[in-house]
């Protein structure tokens, strides 16, 4: 119990990082205007990114960050601990809602009732308050609870599409969501009656004692299913395409952008900094399962999303593909693997991103997603096709662009496994996503616009620039990775030199 | 004379009793087992109580569904407002032992008022929860 | 055959907790009722409850009071623990029966098959 000696803003970052949303959502949920709602939460949501940038450099320059909530030290009391790996996806998740922010006055004001549009931005403040916290929490048990309160506020936020399907959707995702956020509450369970404690430091040193036992295994097998519900890995899947279709764009694309990414992070925590990579990849044979899991659902994901009719559905099978990307990245085990998984977390919500924002853009001027009646929209709004193009191109690999750094990293380290059949796999599936993202352009700029999109007008600039700041984005990370690759790869390295010095 | 006078009477003899011991709960929930969701389930069953005996109409017009939508974000406000002034008085956020001159106060008061905070935003959420459900298809 | 008995009865809470926790995934499964279907996740849930406060009793513990004569305490950390997931099963089960009466109004039924047959999901 320490008296206080933080006197600095900066020392205060993380507790505000989570404590700011927070206050926002409960202030949207007190005053019930939506302009009004809409302007706190753009500042919110402005205000994060300043904060999650400069944390992860006071992590990059000076070592992991740890705060002690209510002045109790740890392991007594909740820690917030942010090291590299964290510090990179808090970056994400903030940028990511800060981006969508503006877009979301024109799409919000058009596509849900007048009288849901505050809930929408409290419910938006809760969720980014949830995903923020699940990230920066260095405690198993609030890891769960700021997992529920993000989870919860996605569920509102998908049955708030037009259509009565989001609101099964919504149901669907409830139950498969709550059973994975269960399964990991019985892992929890079963590592702190095995370990004595929640915090993830604690946890590290404690579990070399109890590593063989049964219950630990029994633990990390819960733990795991449970995340992969909550990423959506390939057999566990089947509430995301009916969630992303349903939701409305500003909900999808925000989802699609971080929540899978933010349970991803949760399991690389476990695998790496609390049961150590040699005990999780060497004696158990995790690396198999992910490895054909992964390459399932890249290509089974890829082949489905051909044939889909909805562009939106399209791009949430493509979602469940790309996802298969990161979790090879992390059954590849290796340093550049594992690169190669994180930097294509932040990679793939910057071309989701763009692409959901693009289609939003596409929604608010013809009404639907639906592929045939995009006829020629490229023609007559050209900066928004534009953008999806971009991002297309990146979610295929071109050189140049994200989505290639990414695939680089990890056909790299196959082929460092020797593994040479893996990299052939991942080009080919590469050329699943020519095919279906080769449709929609086809039929968007080659065929004369019909019906709807014969009056269609360009997006509204508040719409425009978001897409287009992600679209570019994609490029301008594609031709110099630097910053991303290179800050992934000093994650990497931190998770594989692990908690325990 | 109507069939439920027993149930009628029974129950306006039972809400003041139910609300004191929700309070009961609230205050004792340092040394027994109780707290802020406890109280806000116990004092938001005695509002639905009412509400089921004496009608929807009734409750509302002792508790209107703004007024406990108000409630709901007043209590978390209340909550992430100790939080913040303990973050202004120099301590950690949530920190109570800085609210006051001396800790064992400062922890004392902290808590009073978090529990507060609770107590408010569930109690208006169990309310909320039921009028929602109960008002539709009328 | 007395010690597999005494395995049995020694730990029948941790018994109890296995069979609430696989009738309650059954349910969820079983059944296309979508109020059932959260009846049978409140009982998961509840099974989740059980796995941890159990452990935490100690036999011969008192509650967590400090008193000069006794030294054995019962571990009350497991009981905030589930406070704090109590409260989350409720949320969740109060938005899924909300959700539920919305599906009801917008489709006319909450049978998942039905639902299904009117183009609810694909």
């Amino acid at each position: 119990m320490s008296g206080g000696q933080m006197t600095s803003l900066a020392d205060q970052l993380p507790a505000l990082q989570v404590a700011l949303p927070l206050a926002g959502a409960a202030l949207c949920a007190l005053i019930d205007r939506r302009y009004v709602c809409w302007a706190i939460s753009t500042l919110v949501s402005f205000a994060m990114p300043v904060i999650a940038v400069s944390l992860l450099l006071q992590v990059l320059h000076g070592g992991p960050v740890s705060y002690a909530f209510g002045g109790w030290e740890p392991p007594y009391g909740i820690e917030y601990r942010i090291d590299v790996v964290n510090g990179f996806l808090l970056v994400l998740i903030s940028v990511m809602g800060a981006i969508i922010m503006p877009y979301a006055r024109a799409s919000v004001a058009a596509e849900i009732p007048e009288n849901k549009q505050a809930w929408f931005y409290c419910m938006y403040q809760l969720c980014l308050a949830g995903l923020l916290g699940m990230a920066i929490t260095g405690d198993a048990f609030n890891a769960f609870v700021f997992m529920e309160v993000s989870s919860l506020s996605m569920y509102v936020l998908i049955a708030m599409g037009s259509d009565r399907r989001a609101l099964v959707a919504a149901y669907q995702y409830l139950i498969l969501g709550t059973i994975g956020a269960t399964m990991y509450v019985i892992g929890v369970g079963l590592l702190f009656a095995m370990t004595g404690t929640l915090n993830f430091v604690d946890m590290a040193e404690r579990i070399v004692a109890v590593e063989q036992t049964r219950s630990v295994m029994a633990a990390l097998a819960f733990i795991t299913v449970g995340m992969c519900l909550k990423l959506a890995l390939f057999p566990l899947h089947v509430w995301l395409p009916n969630a992303y279709t349903g939701a409305p764009s500003v909900a999808t694309a925000f989802i699609a952008s971080t929540a899978t990414k933010v349970a991803v992070y949760l399991l690389l925590r476990y695998y790496f900094s609390i049961y150590g990579a040699k005990f999780v990849f060497g004696d158990l044979p995790v690396t198999p399962i992910l490895l054909v899991l992964s390459l399932a659902a890249m290509f089974a994901a890829s082949t489905v999303a051909i044939f889909q009719d909805n562009v939106k559905r399209m791009l949430a099978y493509s979602s469940v593909a790309q996802i298969g990307y990161i979790t090879l990245g992390i059954a590849l085990a290796t340093p550049i693997g594992l690169t190669g998984g994180i930097v294509h977390l932040f990679n793939h919500a910057l071309m989701k991103g763009a692409l959901f924002l693009a289609l939003g853009c596409v929604a608010l001027r013809i009404g639907n997603c639906r592929i045939d009646t995009m006829a020629g929209i490229g023609r007559r709004m050209p900066l928004t096709m534009g953008a999806f193009v971009v991002a297309g191109l990146s979610l295929i690999g071109v050189p140049g662009t994200v989505g290639f750094v990414s695939k680089w990293y990890l056909a790299l380290a196959s082929i460092e496994n020797g593994w040479w059949w893996l990299a052939f796999l991942i080009v080919a599936s590469s050329l699943l996503a020519v095919v279906y993202i080769g449709r929609v352009i086809e039929i968007a700029w080659f065929r004369a616009p019909t019906g709807a999109t014969a009056e269609a007008t360009e997006a509204p600039l508040s719409m425009l620039i978001p897409t287009w700041l992600l679209a570019a984005a994609c490029i301008a990370f594609g031709l110099d990775a630097e910053l991303t690759a290179g800050v992934a790869a000093r994650a990497a390295d931190a998770l594989f030199a692990g908690l325990v010095q | 004379m109507r069939l439920d006078v027993v149930l009628r009477v029974v129950t306006k003899l039972l809400l003041p009793f139910m609300v004191v011991f929700g309070f009961y709960v609230q205050f004792h929930g340092e040394i027994s087992p109780g707290g802020g969701f406890q109280a806000g389930v116990i004092i938001g069953a005695a509002v639905i109580l009412y509400a089921i005996m004496f009608g929807l109409d009734r409750a509302m017009r002792v508790l209107s569904v703004s007024v406990v939508e108000k409630m709901i974000s007043l209590g978390v406000l209340l909550y992430l407002g100790t939080g913040f002034v303990g973050m202004l008085k120099g301590g950690e956020f949530l920190n109570y032992s800085v609210l006051e001159h001396d800790p064992i106060g400062g922890q004392h008061l902290g808590i009073t008022l978090i529990e507060l905070g609770v107590l408010v935003t569930v109690a208006g959420t169990m309310i909320a929860i039921f009028y929602a459900f109960a008002g539709r298809g009328r | 055959m007395s010690e597999y008995l005494s395995e049995v009865v020694d730990h029948y809470n941790q018994w109890i907790t296995i069979f609430l926790m696989v009738a309650g995934l059954y349910v969820v499964v079983a059944r296309g009722n979508m109020v059932k279907k959260l009846v049978g996740l409140s009982i998961f849930q509840t099974s989740v409850y059980l796995l941890y406060i159990s452990p935490g009793k100690i036999l011969g513990g008192t509650p967590p009071i400090l008193a000069d004569d006794f030294a054995v305490y019962s571990n009350p950390l497991p009981h905030v623990l589930i406070l704090t997931a109590i409260v989350v099963g409720v949320a969740t089960l109060a938005l899924g029966l909300g959700l539920v009466v919305r599906i009801n109004e917008a489709y006319g039924t909450v049978e998942e098959d039905e639902i299904f047959d009117k183009g609810g999901s694909e």
